[in-house]
């Protein structure tokens, strides 16, 4: 696969009088052509000062910016300003122009790129249809839902053909319909388009829904990149395990029977497999923790049970795992 | 007191009001906003930085906005006297008028372009337009309704100074008021004269936010 975006070496600090703010340290990022890629940290992190080293509107203090083979950082302002329009931004609060219709605001990048009136309105148009807006044309942002703003951003980012699409915590003032919504857009775009999308989000569940791809951004470091189901079911570096299993859920105690902990990996269930086995052994299980997703019908995930204490029961449900193919491993006791 | 004579001596005074204030707000915001859209611009977290001429333009405005408007009218005649020929008449006025109010608009449209959405800008930026196409397509439109409230508030400004300027001869209303009503001790022509300064006001005020608010496409 094509690289289309490299980061070397990427060091950003900022200075001010007072202090020095180290952002970056030492990125190293591959992306690659036609994939959603992820980055996702906590706030402060780094990675919005990441995302906009891309594009440069951030300046790297040290490294390499490639992007489709162009080393940015040497490029002449007038070619930068020509290499932006292959990139299109979305944002956190849309960014529209308020003083503009949602057409207009289509319109603009065209516009900064000397495209005929005519030719961008009709682009415009259809662009509106992909976003499927088009009932909106004439509409102020003021009159758009949340929802519909970052729609209207969606198409106006596209308009000038980009190869790639960054989004800058673009669902992170959505609700989670809203959100998932916006994030089946961005699939629609990367799969009929080709788009190459970069996403920067702090929540693992836009992660989850729509990249192939993540990268763990830790106090200005790559902490750990790869295929999200890897990193999603066998997390290494402590930044992921706490974005996974949100803060002191595992470690809260229990009473004295086993913990297994269970492993989907892309299973198809005919029958509620937990519910069944309370019903086939006589006895509940106390469900400690469980962050499962169905895509395409497959289940990914993991969860935590703890077993009766009576050791008869939880052999016959350890036998009833097994028996299923559910992947399970007993956990150390959390005392 | 309303015979013919006086009434066309407040005419003409009305008349020479307008054109002073209307001709110098128009001069000032050719000179004033270009300067503040320079402010702006050259500011430090501008989108094109440069502290010097920054600094320079700063110091400037902040100069010319302190000198009080009653000692600039008497200060700049030479100056006036060079460009008009006289220093009387409400022709003359518009020089020191000028001098005056164009720093005043200058911080007034500085003030207005801060508000654009600094994110609109990155916006903008991401797309890669260029300073000028963000200054025209991105900064201008998107103050539109601010930049019109604040030539409100600039023209109201402007007639007050106009007023002042009757003092050494600027002629309009200003200078009927000063004659008539204080070396002639006219009280009715003072009064007469405040109060059409007071409707003009009023009347530019008005129509500044409506326009401002028929504009702005923030709301509805």
């Amino acid at each position: 696969m094509n690289e289309i975006i490299k980061l070397e070496g990427l060091n950003k600090t900022f200075r001010s009088k007072q202090n020095t703010v180290v952002a970056l340290d030492d990125v190293n990022l591959s992306i690659y052509e036609g994939e959603i890629f992820g980055i996702i940290g906590l706030s402060g992190a780094g990675k919005s000062t990441l995302v906009r080293c891309i594009n440069l509107l951030e300046r790297p203090t040290e490294g390499k910016v490639w992007f489709d083979g162009k080393d940015l950082l040497t490029l002449k302002p007038k070619e930068l300003l020509e290499t932006r329009h292959s990139m299109g931004m979305i944002f956190q609060q849309f960014n529209l122009l308020m003083q503009k219709t949602a057409l207009q605001n289509i319109c603009f990048p065209m516009d900064i790129t000397k495209v005929p009136k005519e030719q961008a309105k009709k682009r415009a148009m259809e662009l509106l249809e992909i976003v499927g807006l088009t009932n909106k044309a004439q509409a102020y942002p003021a009159q758009l839902s949340g929802g519909q703003k970052q729609r209207v951003a969606i198409a106006r980012a596209l308009a000038t053909n980009p190869k790639v699409l960054l989004c800058d915590e673009a669902t992170s003032a959505l609700d989670p319909t809203t959100t998932r919504s916006i994030l089946d857009l961005l699939k629609k775009i990367n799969r009929d388009l080709g788009i190459t999308i970069v996403i920067i989000t702090h929540e693992m569940s836009v992660i989850e829904e729509v990249c192939q791809r993540v990268a763990i951004i830790d106090s200005s470091h790559i902490v750990e990149v790869g295929k999200v189901e890897d990193v999603f079911l066998n997390p290494q570096s402590d930044m992921a395990k706490q974005l996974i299993f949100p803060a002191g859920r595992r470690t809260a105690k229990f009473g004295g029977g086993r913990t297994l902990r269970l492993v989907f990996d892309g299973e198809t269930f005919a029958e509620p497999v937990i519910g069944s086995m309370v019903i086939e052994c006589g006895a509940a299980v106390n469900i400690l923790f469980a962050d499962l997703n169905k895509v395409e019908g497959k289940t990914f995930g993991q969860m935590l049970i703890e077993l009766p204490d009576q050791e008869q029961v939880a052999q016959r449900m350890l036998a009833y795992l097994e028996l299923h193919h559910i992947h399970f491993e007993e956990e150390a006791h959390h005392v | 007191m309303f015979d013919p004579t006086t009434l066309h001596l407040l005419a003409v005074g009305l008349w020479e009001t307008l054109y002073m204030t209307l001709f110098s707000t128009f001069l000032s915001y050719l000179i004033g906003l270009p300067l503040g859209l320079i402010l702006v611009v050259t500011d430090k977290t501008g989108i094109r930085p440069m502290v010097g001429v920054n600094a320079v333009l700063g110091f400037i405005v902040n100069f010319l906005r302190s000198v009080p408007f009653i000692i600039l009218l008497v200060a700049v005649i030479p100056l006036t006297r060079f460009i008009v020929g006289t220093s009387l008449g409400s022709t003359a006025t518009i020089v020191p008028l000028v001098i005056g109010a164009a720093p005043f608009v200058a911080r007034m449209v500085e003030s207005s372009i801060k508000e654009v959405d600094a994110g609109v800008i990155e916006a903008a930026q991401s797309m890669g337009a260029t300073p000028i196409q963000i200054v025209m397509k991105v900064l201008l439109p998107e103050a539109r309704p601010s930049l019109v409230v604040g030539s409100a508030i600039a023209i109201t400004t402007i007639l007050g100074y106009t007023a002042m300027a009757g003092f050494v001869g600027g002629g309009g209303l200003g200078t009927i008021a000063i004659n008539y009503g204080y070396y002639r001790y006219q009280s009715d022509m003072m009064l007469v004269t405040v109060l059409i300064l007071v409707v003009i006001v009023q009347l530019f005020q008005e129509i500044g936010m409506k326009l401002a608010k028929i504009g702005d496409r923030r709301i509805k």
